[in-house]
């Protein structure tokens, strides 16, 4: 099936070897940082995680929300999402590979990371973050795979695969459910310490990953001969909206704890976000233009009319998708580490190199997608031809 | 590529009887009939303890002066690089004020000297060390007595530990530290970029039977001791004088007490 | 006969000749001299058995296996002490023990493991003795 993703337009051409320009620029600055040692970029002494592990926790939900189209159409046959769950599916392959690259090139000594299984550490959570992890795209690609090389023969696809499709259902919330108890479980990060970590970083999974899948559709349908259909937009769309509103809701359920406690360990990281702490608030414009796309997002969301105007449903998702990329991808890993322990403000921003490593692995990720994509829609091509 | 099984069983059998409740195999050695041909000096007996830990005496130290000739001492040994800035600094024990130390106990009507003094900073080595829990290799470890350890030839620098642990005991060679000693102690490794390190309690000279090189810079401001033994110099001082150590509410049971 | 797309396909084999041969043209006229470890150390000269941990052969082979036992016995068992074929007692360190006596380390370790490309890591972080 391969083979269709090697034929394609002048535009298709363009965009391929426009990511692989990236991917090039980006692998270079990992050179770089191979050689040199991750001081290349803006982590240091007491921001130790920044944008790598950012975007690995963000990619974490992109990969499980998959589940949110897979979930309606084989355990309740929702017909609707017959044809877009194939690009759910494919939607989580390259997030996830996404996902294990930002964690390699975030790693010191990259060349050892197979100690990882060598020593495998039940009480580590990283140990089983890489084993759930990589269990997950194991299962995406097995089934996405095989449902399409079914499709493509025209036969309903085999009955072996049933099983797998229930496992993955229950696997997607399981990545990020693990993802979370990363940052939930330390001792002293005030900010990360919170019960409703994983409950929150579900509901911004399953708001973002809907939002992203709706424009990622949009684009095929302009471009293509494939439509997944009007209905299956508008049942993405409620989606996003009912894991927006709960994504706000507990967002601001923490800040409710943080600030009627008045425990200053942990308002310390809210503020510094939003509002900057002894003159120090790189992030405060960052921050605040994810709480203004959230708002307007759900105006657009809440609205029906706006909603069901594909128009302003594709801006809602964009804006959904952009301020969770801010507001998890960014401020909730770097928060965490601002005060330090000993409740001083180092501040954090991504150095060059590390913006275009972080570019670099983003590239890869599309370019993985656009040929999974190129893959399924020449097949459903074919099928309407 | 296995060593032949005979050598094998030798050396785990070595191994076993050494880390066994504590016997020292070179006492073993010393009453049999084996000959000592070898490099290591037969009278060299290791400092063991059921736990290990610490008391720093605030009082024999007021000025940051006062506590230079410790961190020279320590950072000397073990070829702690001076980097020179704040980002890809690296530091074993270093000092910092009441406020920073013990964040929260602080208030604003204490002596305005004590709100200045420096207080000496280490790793802990907490009885249950989160930065262990969460290492994914076991590159940070909990020794028998009580000594949390790093292998360096095993972390992969995700640096986990890091932001497991709440004292800020645990730097990263975001660099090459090499460059960056300015006189190399030919006696101990450096570390290469890419990995986590911090204090070790100086394993390498009680295995020497010698105290850390802190404590005997100190000249009595540093109690080391073994926790589990009354008899010991760390629970006479611990017994007679009222002792905090460094939230202790996050139940990590630092093994690091403090003489205000 | 004829070979649909010939050129291409020639093309193709020449490429992937090219890159599968690569390793020997890269090669080509480094051939490195065979190294001969050397033992005239002020240290060994001193002692009257010339005599390694373990024997010669042994070390010869298992070297890098031994080594990495000793790694983990000190650092993760916390001994430190390696009992000889003859009971001689040894302090398993690789900049105290090995290399006092093996102060030569570019005749004794580099030559080979040159000639071998193996890059162990060992001095990333373990100091060499000083040599000129």
């Amino acid at each position: 099936m391969l083979e269709k993703a090697l034929t394609g337009s002048r535009r298709y051409w363009v965009w391929i070897f426009f990511l692989l320009a990236i991917t090039g620029i980006g692998f270079i600055y990992y050179l770089k940082q191979f050689s040199y040692g991750l001081g290349i970029t803006g982590m240091g002494r007491d921001v130790s995680w920044g944008l790598y592990i950012g975007q690995f926790t963000f990619l974490v939900g992109v990969a499980a929300s998959g589940v949110m189209v897979v979930l309606p159409y084989y355990l309740h046959n929702y017909k609707v999402f017959g044809k877009i769950t194939i690009l759910g599916e494919f939607l989580a392959i390259p997030a996830v590979i996404m996902c294990l690259l930002f964690i390699l090139v975030d790693l010191g000594q990259p060349m050892r990371f197979m100690n990882i299984f060598l020593y495998p550490t039940p009480n580590s959570v990283l140990f089983w973050d890489a084993v759930v992890l990589n269990v997950y795209l194991l299962l995406n690609i097995l089934i996405g795979w095989t449902v399409l090389g079914a499709e493509k023969k025209g036969i309903a696809p085999p009955k072996w695969i049933k099983p797998f499709i229930y496992i993955s259902i229950i696997w997607a919330p399981s990545i990020h459910t693990v993802t979370a108890f990363i940052y939930a479980g330390l001792p002293g990060r005030h900010f990360w310490l919170t019960a409703i970590m994983a409950a929150r970083f579900l509901a911004s999974a399953f708001a973002s990953g809907p939002a992203l899948l709706i424009i990622l559709a949009m684009f095929i349908r302009r471009f293509t001969k494939f439509d997944p259909g009007k209905e299956a937009f508008q049942t993405l769309g409620k989606i996003v909206t009912y894991f927006m509103i709960t994504n706000v809701f507990f967002f601001g359920l923490e800040i409710f704890t943080a600030f009627y406690s008045q425990i200053p360990g942990h308002i310390h990281p809210f503020q510094y976000l939003y509002a900057g702490i002894e003159g120090k608030g790189r992030l405060v414009p960052l921050m605040w233009t994810s709480a203004i796309l959230a708002v307007f997002s759900l105006i657009l969301l809440v609205n029906p009319v706006t909603r069901k105007n594909e128009r302003t449903l594709s801006m809602a998702s964009a804006a959904v998708f952009i301020s969770l990329w801010l507001e998890k991808g960014f401020g909730l890993i770097v928060g965490g580490f601002i005060p330090n322990p000993f409740e001083e403000i180092t501040e954090y921003w991504p150095t060059i190199p590390e913006t275009w490593i972080t570019a670099g692995v983003w590239a890869i990720g599309f370019l993985i997608l656009t040929i999974l994509y190129k893959v399924a829609v020449s097949i459903r091509e074919e099928e309407i031809a | 590529m296995t060593m032949n099984r005979r050598k094998f069983l030798k050396l785990t059998a070595v191994t076993t009887i050494a880390t066994a409740g504590g016997i020292s195999a070179l006492e073993l050695f010393k009453d049999s009939k084996l000959e000592a041909q070898g490099i290591l000096p037969l009278e060299v007996k290791p400092l063991t303890a059921k736990r290990w830990a610490m008391v720093v005496d605030i009082r024999k130290f007021t000025k940051e002066d006062n506590y230079k000739k410790i961190i020279e001492a320590c950072h000397l040994t073990h070829n702690v690089p001076d980097i020179g800035n704040p980002k890809d600094e690296i530091k074993w024990i270093w000092t910092d004020t009441f406020e920073h130390a013990f964040p929260g106990q602080e208030h604003k009507y204490m002596p305005e000297d004590f709100k200045k003094m420096p207080f000496l900073l280490l790793c802990n080595h907490c009885d249950n060390p989160p930065c262990v829990r969460v290492c994914p290799t076991k590159a940070t470890f909990k020794r028998k007595d009580g000594i949390v350890m790093m292998d360096m030839h095993r972390c992969i620098g995700c640096r986990f530990c890091m932001a497991a642990c709440p004292f800020g005991a645990r730097s990263f060679n975001w660099r090459d530290p090499r460059p960056f000693i300015k006189e190399l102690n030919m006696k101990f490794p450096t570390r290469t970029k890419g990995v986590v390190e911090k204090c070790n309690f100086c394993e390498e000279r009680l295995a020497e039977g010698k105290m850390p090189v802190c404590v005997e810079a100190s000249k009595g401001g540093l109690i080391f001791g073994d926790l589990e033994d009354p008899n010991s110099d760390v629970r006479k001082v611990l017994s007679s004088h009222y002792t905090i150590r460094r939230k202790s509410e996050l139940g990590t049971g630092p093994g690091v007490y403090y003489i205000i | 006969m004829k070979i649909y797309d010939g050129g291409k396909i020639l093309i193709g084999i020449i490429i992937f000749l090219l890159v599968a041969t690569s390793p020997f043209s890269y090669n080509m006229g480094k051939a490195s001299v065979k190294p001969e470890p050397k033992l005239d150390t002020p240290e060994i000269q001193k002692m009257e058995k010339k005599q390694c941990v373990e024997p010669k052969e042994f070390m010869k082979a298992e070297h890098m296996t031994l080594l990495n036992d000793w790694r983990d016995s000190v650092v993760r068992e916390g001994n430190n002490v390696y009992i000889g074929l003859g009971g001689e007692v040894y302090n398993m360190s690789l900049q105290g023990t090995c290399m006092k006596c093996h102060s030569n380390k570019k005749k004794f370790c580099d030559e080979c493991h040159k000639y071998v490309a193996v890059k162990p890591y060992c001095w990333d972080c373990h100091i060499p003795p000083k040599e000129n």
